[in-house]
């Protein structure tokens, strides 16, 4: 598999400029030519959409859900970093750049790292622009607040939604776009692969999930921008319906997948109540801003937490990180809060939990602070629990909650296979080993917004596309092979559900390749997932038909994929011989138990390629070029 | 707990639909209702039977795809919330409930609790954003809003396009969902040049979708999961008027005189 990076030679600060003054653009008139074709309508597809709408491409936006306001984007609740530097506290394109790098333990590109800071600030522009009502201060400037693994404030926020204010900001401009007919959104439909033409993506096919029906979508280039694969766990903070399909099934026809085993566990989540539990909320990051976080000084300790005196509490994250405290970046914080829990000082039912106590900030700020700033949060915890955190500490765990892993791209986007680009969580450029707060919601609307409508030009002013039609051999071989995919799963009429297979793999995950990783405990799930993956097409039971609305379907065809996903991530994290960001080895660990990476076998990516059915994927490496900064062990004491 | 569920069962959109009775046992206090619905939905799986389907995805209440009116109230009994935030411990052993999707003439059934709202999105698309191309904002702290403006735009803007304001409202009507939209965009300084024709804009579409008008049941308020105020409908109402005495007639953006 060849990886070229593509990264533009140059200072660093002067990259993007380049490449933006090199590009081939393509003429207006002939824009409207190219069609565009949009997977996913989140932060990234929406922005992607509108943008590609705007500048006179034909585009065609598709969703799985019933409205593009609905992706899981939506969710994101604390911020989106910029490097305004607005609170005048040292900020700087460099700064957001070097933090954001070292907190990826350095396992991310430079180029890519320092665009995204580059770009950040245009982001809030335009998004104060469209509407976006995010916080302000009483003389009416925008307010901004701190974050995990920063020491400036360069958070904007929209109270505890700013995910759904930015993805409602896209989701009206592309509605714009909509209106005017410069996109053509397609609702309910769900891609189920991408077609290759002469080697490359020309176009998806999809299901309708209405009818069942399989469609066939041709144009000169794929977006991806269908988001990460946490639900592989079974239980995450992603939306039940998020997937990893879309990428896999493009995995499956050349695009290689990078650092699979590179998943983000979030330190403050609501913990686990029962077996039946469909999946975790998160709790926003931006708490520990006014909450601090601890566990009795003893195990064991019965005592309910207003009994417990501050001289048998343990504020183990301001303990161990003095100067990071409370906001040491989530890979961090969370596996400190396992060790605690380890260490038999969890609280809850079942010990697997740590005080969130927001008292001290309440005496010192006012109940009436503490609700404009997390009003909805707070109401929220009460809703799900039944315990009111004005009176009680909260209960939090870390839960898997983002992956940094995700197809490979190029600088421009593009990833190994040629027109097929990837945007967003589903692609793996930016956030190396870990994604620090607020950074999510950057990195989607700078590859939407800014990114690909400079990118794509190029390729399709450089390429030559003969136009294809839908009626073409490879859309009937695709889509005969979905075909066939869906009546397998319909023909297995076996005796468990799909959700009990789910369940079963995610616990296995978690258990074997979850917070902390060892030889033995991959090997142990690699075995495990293969038998539990024959089990399911010999045992599984999905009921309906396929010309049908029929949500057992759409389940059961990505838990197949998750079956095959979840093996090659449990290769990756074997054959990563070092610990660096959310990818925790045992095995290789500092003596204070912190993750110990190796630059000298592991700084590169790690590049995963589809060997065909039956066969060992192939892992191929794309090295990491430091020209600018010095690689060193992360520290946030 | 055990609960007796009366639910709405409709093959397709063509079809009549009806109440189908299920038992449930085993139930607890701490489940959401949508895992309720699972619990259920994997014993029907089990025995051969389709499952219920129903739409959810965040189940964290803002994605707004859940909802079903539960016992009469749209996202059921609790205020200001979702269906999936809430959970059993608002019900008791031995209850019964009865789930129908959100109806209204707007919102064809698609499938059991699945309704089709996409009237929703064609009224955005008739005029529900700032037009701004990507690449020409200005320096964000160049606009200043006022804490006050910006606050009551925020809360318009909690909207999560869920529906339950039509499902409840007698006459059907979207004017919650779209004045919220309205006075958010109204509200800010950037929203002001396109501000009247978006009113008329908007509201005509929602007209032509179908929804009725509003004559100030309050229904939708009181069912509103993100307790979006009737307040707004009374901004968008003014709007409205202005826009149809004063300046554009029709959508073409041409002056009327």
């Amino acid at each position: 598999m060849k990886l070229d990076p593509r990264i533009p030679s140059g200072p660093l600060e002067d990259k993007w400029t380049r490449r933006k003054n090199g590009v081939a653009l393509v003429s207006p008139a002939n824009k409207k030519k190219s069609t565009i074709i949009v997977v996913g309508t989140g932060l990234a597809g929406a922005s992607a959409a509108a943008s590609l709408g705007e500048l006179g491409y034909t585009v065609k936006a598709f969703t799985f859900h019933d409205s593009a306001r609905r992706a899981h984007s939506i969710a994101a609740q604390g911020g989106i970093n910029a490097a305004k530097n607005y609170q005048n506290d040292g900020d700087s394109t460099y700064r957001l750049f070097y933090e954001t790098l070292k907190g990826g333990d350095f396992r991310a590109r430079e180029g890519n790292v320092y665009r995204l800071a580059e770009v950040s600030n245009n982001i809030i522009d335009q998004c104060v622009a469209q509407g976006v009502p995010f916080a302000r201060d009483y003389d009416g400037h925008l307010a901004n607040r701190s974050f995990g693994g920063a020491q400036v404030s360069r958070t904007f926020y929209a109270r505890g939604q700013t995910g759904q204010q930015l993805l409602l900001g896209a989701y009206s401009a592309l509605s714009k776009n909509v209106g005017a007919g410069t996109v053509q959104l397609h609702h309910r439909k769900e891609m189920v692969d991408v077609v290759v033409v002469d080697g490359r993506a020309r176009g998806i096919i999809t299901r309708d999930l209405v009818t069942g029906e399989l469609e066939s979508h041709a144009g000169e280039a794929v977006l991806l921008c269908t988001g990460g694969y946490s639900n592989v766990f079974y239980l995450s903070t992603n939306a039940k319906n998020c997937n990893v399909s879309a990428n896999w099934r493009a995995y499956k026809r050349g695009a290689g997948f990078a650092n699979p085993c590179y998943t983000q566990i979030h330190p403050t989540c609501i913990p686990v109540a029962g077996d039946y539990q469909s999946k975790l909320t998160l709790m926003s990051e931006s708490l520990r801003n006014d909450g601090r976080v601890w566990v009795p000084l003893k195990a064991d300790d019965a005592r309910s937490p207003d009994q417990i005196p501050v001289s048998d509490r343990d504020y183990f994250l301001e303990r161990i990180y003095p100067s990071y405290g409370n906001l040491a970046p989530r890979d961090i914080s969370s596996r400190a809060a396992k060790r605690m829990c380890d260490e038999g000082r969890g609280v809850g039912p079942g010990g697997r939990g740590v005080f969130l106590d927001l008292a001290d900030s309440i005496k010192r700020l006012g109940h009436g602070v503490i609700e404009e700033r997390y009003g909805n949060l707070i109401e929220m915890y009460e809703r799900i629990t039944g315990e009111d955190p004005y009176r009680v500490p909260m209960r939090i765990y870390p839960a898997v909650h983002y992956t940094m892993g995700g197809l490979w791209v190029d600088y421009d986007l593009m990833s190994s296979l040629p027109g097929l680009f990837v945007l967003g969580e589903a692609n793996f450029s930016d956030h190396g080993a870990n994604r620090l707060g607020a950074s999510a919601l950057m990195q989607g609307l700078a590859d939407g917004y800014f990114v690909i409508p400079t990118t794509i030009g190029d390729y399709l002013a450089n390429s030559k596309l003969p136009k294809v039609a839908p009626d073409r051999a490879e859309f009937t071989e695709a889509r005969q092979s979905s075909a066939a995919f869906i009546q397998k799963l319909l023909a297995v009429k076996g005796h468990r559900t799909v959700d009990s297979f789910h369940k079963a793999l995610g616990l296995i995950l978690w258990e074997h390749c979850g917070m902390g990783r060892t030889k033995e405990s991959l090997t142990t799930a690699i075995t495990k997932v293969r038998a539990l993956r024959e089990e399911f097409w010999a045992d599984v039971r999905v009921p309906g038909e396929a010309a049908d609305l029929n949500q057992e379907i759409e389940k059961a065809a990505r838990v197949a994929d998750y079956f095959e996903m979840g093996e090659v991530m449990c290769r990756d994290a074997l054959l990563r011989e070092e610990s660096c960001g959310g990818h925790f080895r045992e095995e290789h660990q500092t003596e204070e138990g912190e993750a110990k990476r190796d630059d000298e076998n592991f700084c590169h990516a790690a590049v995963w390629e589809y060997a065909g059915s039956g066969k060992d994927a192939i892992r191929n490496v794309e090295p990491l070029a430091f020209e600018v900064v010095h690689l060193a062990q992360r520290s946030y004491k | 707990m055990k609960l007796t569920l009366h639910i709405w069962r409709q093959k397709a959109r063509a079809d009549k639909g009806g109440f189908v009775r299920y038992p449930l046992a085993d139930v607890t206090e701490h489940m959401s209702f949508l895992e309720m619905l699972d619990v259920l939905n994997e014993e029907l799986v089990v025995k051969g039977e389709e499952p219920v389907h129903f739409e959810h995805d965040c189940r964290e209440g803002i994605c707004g795809c859940c909802g079903a009116v539960v016992n009469g109230q749209a996202h059921g009994p609790q205020k200001g919330t979702t269906l999936c935030q809430l959970h059993m411990r608002h019900f008791h052993d031995n209850d019964e409930i009865w789930i129908e999707p959100f109806r209204s003439k707007a919102f064809p059934i698609l499938k059991d609790l699945i309704v089709d709202r996409g009237a929703f999105d064609r009224v955005i698309q008739a005029g529900g954003f700032i037009a701004v191309r990507t690449g020409s904002a200005p320096d964000a702290n160049g606009i200043t809003v006022s804490k006050e403006a910006s606050d009551l735009a925020m809360d318009a803007a909690e909207c999560i396009g869920c529906g339950a304001c039509v499902a409840s409202c007698p006459n059907g009507s979207a004017s919650l969902f779209v004045s919220a939209k309205l006075s958010q965009l109204g509200l800010l300084p950037q929203g002001q040049p396109e501000r009247l024709k978006r009113a008329l804009a908007m509201i005509r579409k929602a007209e032509e979708e179908g929804f009725g008008y509003c004559s100030n049941y309050g229904e939708c308020e009181a069912v509103c999961p993100k307790r979006i105020s009737i307040h707004h409908i009374a901004r968008a109402n003014c709007d409205y008027h202005k826009a149809s005495f004063t300046v554009w007639q029709g959508t073409g953006g041409k002056a009327a005189r």
